[in-house]
């Protein structure tokens, strides 16, 4: 993992008392609420429905055993004991008190931890696969680069006030499991004709009213000139960008106005400029941020050990575990585990303090005190031995961190919606709790097999609606919470597409009614089990699913 | 004719009030009924004077039980709907 070298740790400190300050300016009256609200916003702090929400960055996803025992402790003193994962990685919680944040701020620091890059209208945390340096199929372990983007962008001058917020994303995987087409910036680790490492790069993806994949704007650019590219790209934005109109400031939109090829044009005129007096990214500087991801000291093992093979053998619960929530791993004889955020009827990606505290000693015991948050909202555990499979399932078991349904119906994104969120139109919490309470037979999901089922409270889109396989978007209808359902949806680069929405709304109880008459419609017509909900959408359209919605009624 | 409240976030912690007489209350239930005139008439007062004490004030119509009408607004008065552990939600 990375450690905070001296700059780092003095600029975290340094903010958090820059914080504490503007919190006491605020609370003598010093400062008027406009003049705060921006800079609260700075520093992850939102005003929310029932409270202030403080939104804590878990850079890349990826978090110690320590980190996650001081966020247990946080929920635990400062907040009513739990904490929501994010559909960015990040950790979110809904009742601190303004008064008190400063302090938190302060015990964050304490593990190299903080609200920077959260919120607000800069380069906001960047985003990675959760399976970063142990997928087998990687080109390159993403975090090397993920670290130097976010040592690049915390604070960068010339990118403070852009004219909107700003995502990226990086994958380092054959497959795409960041969603990079779905971010303002795309990035994926390739390698070029010569063999060297580099990435290829997309722009203006995004989610929100206005969803677009990702285009691509470059097929290359070299390891060393990364920096200098992505500044080419973001100097354009600052420049052309809209800053008169909320909704048309994203970098998307300049992208549809400009249009790609002038876009691409205007890029590569301002690198070809920026390029030849920018210093390319030093060798060794490369060398000494990958050498904090080298691996843990893992033991030389087998594949398939056999206490493994005996205990699927003995317990199915545990056989259907393995199945879903076990991703191989390129090191013979470990695993990735996935701890499921989902279990039944529950709220996706809530944690209790407790729950906390006993993933960060599972973390320790079983995985080299290491963990990751995922964009899914769950966590990972990403050293586990497979001779200790076991051992950790009925720890997590106990817990009610077991549940089967990795990529299954019922390990659905829900934004917190209007059971928390001021700009909501609609609860996603409860929609998500009864289509979990629908599908709760996990046989039953594991027999409908993969399925990305997403909810979002309003057409911000948090809950990556626009990408579900099934999407379902809460709405306001003339004072009611109704709901839209869109599908057809894929995060993933290859596949990348964005859903369509079937038809009129439903009603809170129509529209869970409905996503199981989507799901019968996929079973029925499905050419054998191997073929997915989306792979089966993809050959018959949308026009049996509409039938079956909406003929009847 | 409607009746209304009068709500904010108190600005220390945040948390969700009610105007009664001259203070705040977090209970729903002792919160003070106005006509539309006098909670705007309220609601511009406070704006103007108690800038340290409370954010986003504004007027919210309530039903004959003292529920707010819009479903926003109930959640905001209760708590979330699906944590009833820790929220207001059983004085509706
Ligand atoms: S999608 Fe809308 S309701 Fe959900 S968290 Fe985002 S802004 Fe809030």
């Amino acid at each position: 993992m990375y450690r905070y070298d001296e700059f780092d740790a003095a600029i975290v400190r340094t903010r958090v008392e820059e914080f504490r300050d503007q919190v006491e300016r605020r609370v003598s009256g010093e400062l008027t609420e406009e003049q705060f609200r921006p800079l609260r916003l700075m520093n992850g702090v939102y005003l929310q429905l029932h409270a202030y929400m403080l939104r804590v960055a878990v850079p890349y996803g990826e978090l110690s055993s320590t980190q996650m025992r001081k966020l247990a402790h946080i929920a635990r003193t400062y907040d009513k004991g739990y904490g929501h994962f994010t559909t960015r990685q990040n950790i979110q919680f809904n009742w601190p008190t303004l008064v008190d944040i400063p302090k938190i701020l302060d015990e964050l620091a304490e593990v190299e931890m903080h609200a920077i890059q959260t919120s607000g209208n800069c380069i906001r945390n960047v985003t990675s696969d959760p399976y970063a340096g142990v997928a087998g199929d990687e080109v390159d372990d993403p975090r090397p680069w993920a670290e130097i983007l976010r040592q690049w962008s915390t604070f960068h001058p010339e990118f403070t006030y852009l004219p909107r917020k700003f995502k990226i994303a990086i994958s380092g995987g054959a497959e795409d499991r960041a969603a990079v087409r779905f971010h303002d910036i795309g990035l994926r680790v390739v390698r070029g004709e010569g063999g060297d490492i580099g990435f290829r790069v997309w722009v203006g993806g995004g989610m929100g009213r206005t969803p677009r994949v990702g285009r691509e704007v470059r097929s290359f650019v070299p390891a060393a000139d990364l920096m200098s590219y992505l500044e080419a790209i973001l100097r354009v934005y600052n420049l052309y960008g809209r800053r008169d109109n909320k909704y048309k400031a994203r970098i998307k939109i300049l992208v549809d106005e400009l249009g790609l090829a002038r876009f691409i044009d205007e890029v590569e005129a301002e690198w070809q400029k920026s390029r030849a007096s920018a210093t390319p990214l030093p060798e060794e500087e490369i060398a000494r941020i990958r050498a904090y991801f080298a691996p843990p000291p893992l033991a030389s093992l087998q594949d398939n050990p056999a206490e493994l093979a005996a205990a699927r053998k003995a317990d199915p619960a545990f056989d259907l575990w393995i199945k879903t929530n076990v991703f191989s791993h390129k090191v013979p004889g470990y695993a990735a585990v996935t701890v499921s955020l989902k279990p039944i009827g529950g709220i996706p990606g809530d944690v209790t303090a407790d729950q906390m505290d006993m993933i960060a000693d599972l973390a320790d015991r079983f995985s080299q005190g290491q963990l990751r948050a995922t964009k899914e909202q769950n966590l990972v555990l990403p050293y586990v031995r497979q001779d200790q499979l076991a051992a950790l399932w009925r720890a997590l078991d106990m817990q009610n961190l077991a549940t089967a349904n990795r990529g299954l119906v019922s390990d659905m994104i829900a934004c917190p919606g209007l059971d928390y969120c001021a700009l909501a139109n609609a609860r996603s919490i409860p929609i998500a709790q009864e289509i979990s309470n629908r599908f709760a037979d996990l046989r039953r999901q594991h027999d409908i097999g993969s399925l990305s089922l997403n909810i979002s409270g309003c057409i911000n889109a948090c809950g990556h609606h626009h990408v579900g396989n099934i999407g379902i978007l809460g709405v306001d209808k003339r004072g009611e919470e109704a709901y839209q359902l869109v599908l057809g949806g894929d995060a993933g680069e290859g596949d990348a597409a964005i859903g369509q929405i079937t038809g009129p709304g439903f009603s809170a109880e129509g529209i869970v009614d409905a996503t199981e008459k989507a799901v019968a419609v996929y079973l029925a017509n499905r050419r054998d089990a191997d073929e997915s909900f989306i792979e089966t959408y993809r050959r018959i359209g949308m026009a049996p699913f509409k039938e079956a919605l909406y003929d009847a009624r | 004719m409607t009746t209304q409240i009068v709500t904010a976030n108190r600005l220390h912690d945040g948390l969700v009030v009610f105007r009664v007489g001259e203070s705040w209350t977090q209970s729903l239930s002792e919160a003070q009924t106005y006509t539309p005139e006098e909670a705007a008439a309220l609601v511009a007062r406070i704006e103007a004077e108690e800038k340290t004490q409370v954010v986003g004030v504004y007027a919210v119509e309530i039903d004959d039980a003292k529920v707010p009408t819009k479903g926003r607004e109930r959640i905001r008065a209760l708590g979330p709907t699906v944590r009833p552990d820790i929220s207001k939600q059983v004085e509706a």
